[in-house]
């Protein structure tokens, strides 16, 4: 079996804090990870290699030369080998163009049998790149892969989240599944798997190698913009109740049945 | 459209470059150079960012290949439904449509899919739809990506609207980016604000990103139809209007072979109890601060006495204290009761994104700098075990 994975490097928004002075965001310090959904669209990938002999996986991501970092820490996990979309011309894209260029890595990569995604970037939250990587590679899509039933000939049967509860869908093959983080627990990286990822090669790929048109991916082949972006404002303090606790809860009752809340 | 850096500006002061979102740019001898990671977010024009004015946003014929936007009209929601019934935010939406419909002149219309659901077209003209599009089969009886994908498509590019929105569930957000790469325009997710400009129709999109840390407002000016993914319970709908009436369009369904590429097996609805923190007028939530699942005893006796129901920050779902399903936050739940009480929650970011529209907010937490307190209507600064109870006796 060829399994693919689409992987971003993104920065840990956990540990973004915000300027209480200018408002902005504060980068410096900042970790870049490999996306967490996507490390459990690897996992996946990784624990079908290890039921099927003979099974590789391969990894590819669109971003900045220092991605390279994070493909190493998914060699290192266990992926066979990685492959990094990186240039200008990429710049600027929305989940259209990000599309179209993953849906070109993966075309030069070969043949394939799965294609595994996070369900979505912690950076952007969009969901949308892995449901139209498979739309621009004209396969089928499951997103919110929650468990893997069965891999089958022909098809492969997975179980979708939803809200309240899950679907058993059964999928034609190829297909891409995005993953959330209940469908398992990653896995660590060895001492000998880190130093043979750093002997590997990473592939870095530009819109040549990739053979698309300049106008087809990043900024320019983009439908959406973002028009202005900005810290949101916080809502104006309120007031703080004083005295002992039963005075400030008789208070707090009163307040609120003077404003008709309660 | 993008960012260019004015060179005569730049100071080399190097103020930027831990200031940009993206870690987009760096230094090269005394100038800032703009990387290839810029998603054009344009926080570096203001002036808070470069003192000296050198960054500037310039149009570009960004996205030149667009459509003639002017043979595009209407706002059209998808209404989603599940087991033949509608789900909340598809009503939410036509409340919302409904807003932008009037603002530009034109009809707000809903999209129904499912087999043998044509009681559901009166509900939608009630909630404010004008004309139905409706298409039956058996292959749309419950969602499948690639049947509903291609109905959606099909009248899309036969009635062309110009702005087409999805609630933002674990279906709508499957089906947009589908219908959004078939009909060849932009899709902007899980958005919580939507906003028109009269004189050019521009539908502006605006979303949370970074983790809530970060708003964005989107647009897709040369594409149509423009489309949204809008997250559950941030949108009204209207008031039910008895006997409203509209029209009634229905859609030719067919499917060739080798369209339909997956089957739904099964459909499992989850034995856990459902919360509607969506539909919730009273949410009391408890975090960290409460101190176990035991702990959250407390919290649901109020929520009960308020005829609420129970919230919970992410840091007890991740210790197992409560399920998911009760989670408020950026990852959780978007909720906007009437009250919400966050009982021992310090706050974080990615839970003031998913609560703080709420009407009235009130905190109760052991630290009087908690950031809670920043949104927060009332605060008592206290032991929410000692706070609550007082509280329920107040109430009588």
């Amino acid at each position: 079996m060829k399994i693919i994975v689409l992987a971003k490097q993104v920065p840990d928004t956990n540990e973004v804090t915000i300027d209480p002075v200018t408002g902005t965001l504060i980068r410096e310090g900042v970790p870049s990870i490999l996306n967490p959904d996507d490390a459990n669209a690897l996992e996946e990938a990784l624990a079908l290699k290890d039921q099927n002999p003979g099974t590789t996986v391969s990894i590819i991501s669109m971003g900045p030369p220092q991605a390279t970092y994070m493909l190493r820490e998914c060699l290192s996990m266990g992926a066979d080998d990685a492959y990094l979309l990186s240039s200008r011309a990429f710049a600027g894209a929305d989940t259209a163009a990000t599309s179209t260029t993953l849906a070109a890595g993966v075309k030069k990569i070969g043949d394939y049998d799965l294609i595994f995604a996070g369900r979505q970037a912690i950076d952007g939250d969009t969901a949308q790149v892995g449901p139209q990587t498979a739309q621009r590679l004209g396969i089928p899509s499951v997103s919110y892969v929650q468990k893997i039933r069965e891999v089958k000939d022909k098809t492969i049967v997975v179980e979708r989240a939803l809200e309240d509860g899950f679907e058993v869908i059964e999928v034609q093959k190829p297909c891409v599944l995005t993953a959330i983080k209940e469908l398992n627990m990653p896995r660590y990286m060895t001492v000998k798997q880190i130093e043979d990822a750093y002997a590997k090669e990473i592939s870095v790929w530009d819109e040549k190698d990739l053979n698309v048109s300049p106008d087809k991916v990043g900024l320019g082949a983009s439908p959406t913009q973002v028009a202005k972006s900005f810290t949101p404002p916080p809502k104006g303090a309120g007031e703080m109740l004083s005295g002992t606790v039963p005075e400030m809860a008789a208070t707090l009752v009163a307040k609120l049945n003077e404003k008709h809340v309660l | 459209m993008a960012v260019k850096l004015l060179s005569e500006k730049c100071k080399g002061c190097e103020k930027c470059i831990s200031l940009c979102p993206q870690g987009a740019l760096s230094m090269d001898g005394k100038l800032a150079v703009i990387g290839p990671e810029c998603n054009m977010c344009n926080q570096c024009t203001e002036p808070k960012f470069c003192p000296f004015g050198a960054f500037e946003y310039v149009e570009t014929a960004a996205a030149e290949v667009g459509v003639d936007i002017s043979l595009y009209k209407d706002v059209w929601v998808f209404a989603e439904q599940r087991d033949g019934k509608l789900m909340n935010v598809s009503l939410e939406l036509l409340g919302e449509g409904k807003k932008l419909a009037d603002n530009i002149g034109c009809k707000v219309c809903a999209i129904l899919c499912g087999e043998n659901v044509e009681n559901l077209i009166t509900e939608l003209y009630e909630y404010g739809a004008d004309v139905v599009y409706y298409a039956s089969a058996p292959e749309l009886k419950t969602y499948n990506p690639d049947s509903y994908t291609k109905v959606i498509n099909d009248a899309v590019v036969k009635y062309k609207p110009d702005i087409v929105l999805f609630g933002a569930t674990h279906i709508g957000r499957d089906l947009g980016p589908c219908v959004a790469v078939k009909a060849e325009t932009g899709l902007t997710a899980d958005c919580t604000q939507l906003d028109i400009d009269p004189t050019d129709k521009k539908l502006m999109q605006t979303r949370p990103a970074f983790g809530g840390n970060l708003m964005a407002t989107i647009v897709c000016p040369k594409h149509r139809p423009q489309m949204s993914t809008v997250r559950p319970g941030v949108m009204s709908k209207l008031e039910r209007q008895p006997n409203r009436t509209g029209a009634r369009v229905d859609l030719e369904v067919s499917f060739k072979p080798g369209d339909i590429r997956m089957e739904v097996v099964e459909i499992v609805k989850a034995m856990k109890e459902i919360v509607s923190l969506t539909d919730a007028e009273v949410i009391v939530s408890g975090g960290a601060g409460v101190g176990s699942a035991e702990g959250f005893a407390t919290v649901k006796k109020l929520a009960d006495r308020l005829g609420g129901v129970v919230g919970a920050s992410r840091a007890c779902v991740d210790a197992g204290w409560i399920d998911h399903s009760h989670q408020v936050g950026q990852t959780g739940t978007t909720v906007k009761p009437r009250l919400y009480i966050a009982c021992g929650i310090s706050g974080a970011i990615q839970h003031l994104a998913g609560m703080q529209s709420s009407d009235y907010i009130v905190a109760i937490n052991k630290s009087d700098n908690a950031p809670i307190f920043e949104v927060a209507d009332y605060g008592i600064v206290g032991d929410l075990h000692k706070v609550i109870p007082a509280i329920i006796d107040a109430l009588g």
